[in-house]
């Protein structure tokens, strides 16, 4: 399996473009490339399905997904979201005074490009901030909580097209083209990217694991993951694709997870918010 | 306390379709913790579907149950309105049970 | 280019290999290896990338050095070095690499 990835990954260098110049950034014609790339090798799978990961490429996968979407595994976590959005903070806010909209319909907004910062901020930290702007703890990014609550915003969400937006300023095009680089570098021990699996091999499989196409993965996330008996933030899910290819991954929300889940987001544009999703 | 229950159950002609969602740890007992210690088994025995007095399902489960268990399976019989109750024992004898109405 | 890349990291590991089979080691020849792997680990580190195996390897290394296994420990220590070389180098070629991959 490795060797067919080798080998595609030799194909795609020997007729590439020249290296890019410093400086060349252009997230449209990127756009365009990538959905073109995934709506050609995949023909049959209508534009919106992509967002249910491997269960776009799997028949089999989807006949179990679609059994338990009446019962989601994610239901109690969903429950349990609900409920900790609604529950005021100590000094009797809540997090409706931070988010637009009262927080409910807004995760697809996210990533965004903070002017102030010139940071990518995700829905993961724009919560964290909401918190200990009003003197909570923050979540843990790879615990229980945070899943359980972007679960909560994912579903308030569900449906609304991924809508990211990148400003014509400099630090927002550097993140996103970070956020590319991240995705498309090899990294652990397998000398494996990103890319490599979601773009070269969607739809193969990894030992027993159905690849999902990297052509709206974000917009499932946080996800239930029958393999973790449990609902898993977004920064779970970056941090152990990292080390299943035996790289050491970053602190969780370091910058260039946030970069690459901007560029992904991105990428996603108009697709729409599946989440909080169920996966194997 | 909310129940460890949920339950779907349609009426088809003269078949009931019977979906539940029940919340429950169901380790184990082989599984270690963090520390190396390992985690006491702690999973549901038995689950029951009664409708109409009888026992229209039963299920004897053990270890190789996962976390919050899903369960579907179709019965002949029930209707719409009719009850159907569901009741689980675990292995340290907690116990829940929920009614609910056949769609 | 990653062929290269592949080649060195063998080439690596398979002196690893050899330099314990001639020689009984030291205390003195395990703080050597240790010193030269936890540099290369730091260099790693500045760059962001890291194996989950060199941090297993230079645990292995230190237990053993704990059990008086000099031999033992002097290896996993170059094992060490010879990963964190591997993910140096890969880190630096793919900051090179990785526009030949992007879909356009």
């Amino acid at each position: 399996m490795l060797r067919k990835i080798l080998l595609a990954v030799a194909i795609v260098a020997v007729t590439a473009q020249p290296l890019l110049a410093a400086g060349d950034v252009d997230p449209q014609a990127d756009f365009k490339a990538f959905r073109k790339y995934f709506t050609e090798r995949f023909p049959k799978v209508p534009l919106n399905d992509f967002v249910n990961g491997p269960y776009s490429m799997d028949e089999g996968l989807r006949k179990q997904w679609q059994a338990k979407e009446e019962f989601p595994p994610y239901d109690f976590a969903l429950d349990k979201g609900k409920q900790m959005f609604s529950t005021p903070f100590k000094n009797g806010k809540t997090y409706a005074d931070c988010f637009p909209n009262k927080g409910i319909g807004v995760r697809q907004m996210y990533p965004i490009f903070d002017e102030k910062s010139g940071q990518i901020i995700t829905l993961d930290v724009a919560i964290n901030q909401c918190r200990e702007a009003n003197g909570e703890k923050p979540y843990d990014y790879l615990k229980d909580d945070m899943a359980a609550l972007t679960a909560y915003m994912a579903f308030t969400s569900r449906g609304k097209p991924m809508d990211i937006k990148i400003p014509n300023d400099p630090r927002a095009l550097a993140a996103y083209k970070k956020g590319e680089e991240y995705f498309y570098s090899r990294r652990g021990q397998f000398n494996l990217s990103c890319a490599g699996c979601h773009v070269q091999n969607p739809g193969n499989h990894i030992r027993t694991e159905v690849l999902a196409p990297a052509l709206g993965i974000m917009n499932a996330l946080p996800i239930y993951r029958s393999e973790w008996g449990g609902m898993g933030s977004t920064s779970r899910r970056l941090t152990t694709c990292n080390s299943q290819i035996r790289g050491v991954p970053l602190p969780a929300e370091s910058e260039e997870y946030r970069d690459v889940e901007y560029f992904l987001s991105y990428m996603a544009n108009g697709l729409p918010i599946s989440g909080p999703g169920a996966r194997p | 306390m909310a129940s460890t229950i949920r339950i779907r159950a349609v009426a088809s002609g003269d078949t009931t379709e019977v979906q539940s969602l029940i919340q429950h740890p169901m380790d184990s007992g082989f599984v270690k913790d963090s520390k190396g210690q390992l985690i006491p088994a702690h999973h549901i025995e038995v689950v029951q579907f009664e409708h109409g007095g009888k026992v229209v399902f039963t299920a004897l489960w053990g270890p190789a149950v996962s976390k919050d268990p899903y369960l579907k399976f179709s019965f002949k019989g029930g209707k719409k309105g009719d009850e159907l109750k569901v009741s689980w024992v675990d292995n340290k004898g907690a116990t829940d049970s929920l009614v609910g109405k056949i769609q | 280019m990653r062929i290269r890349a592949l080649i060195r990291f063998a080439a690596a590991l398979s002196i690893a290999g050899f330099a314990t089979a001639a020689f009984a080691a030291t205390a003195d020849d395990y703080k050597a290896a240790l010193v030269k792997a936890d540099a290369a680990i730091k260099q790693a580190h500045a760059l962001k990338n890291e194996w989950t195996t060199t941090g297993a390897a230079i645990k292995a290394a230190k237990a053993a050095a704990d059990a008086g296994k000099f031999d033992e420990a002097v290896a996993h220590a170059q094992q060490a070095e010879a990963l964190a070389n591997g993910s140096i180098a890969q880190a630096k070629e793919q900051e090179k690499l990785w526009p030949e991959a992007v879909i356009r």
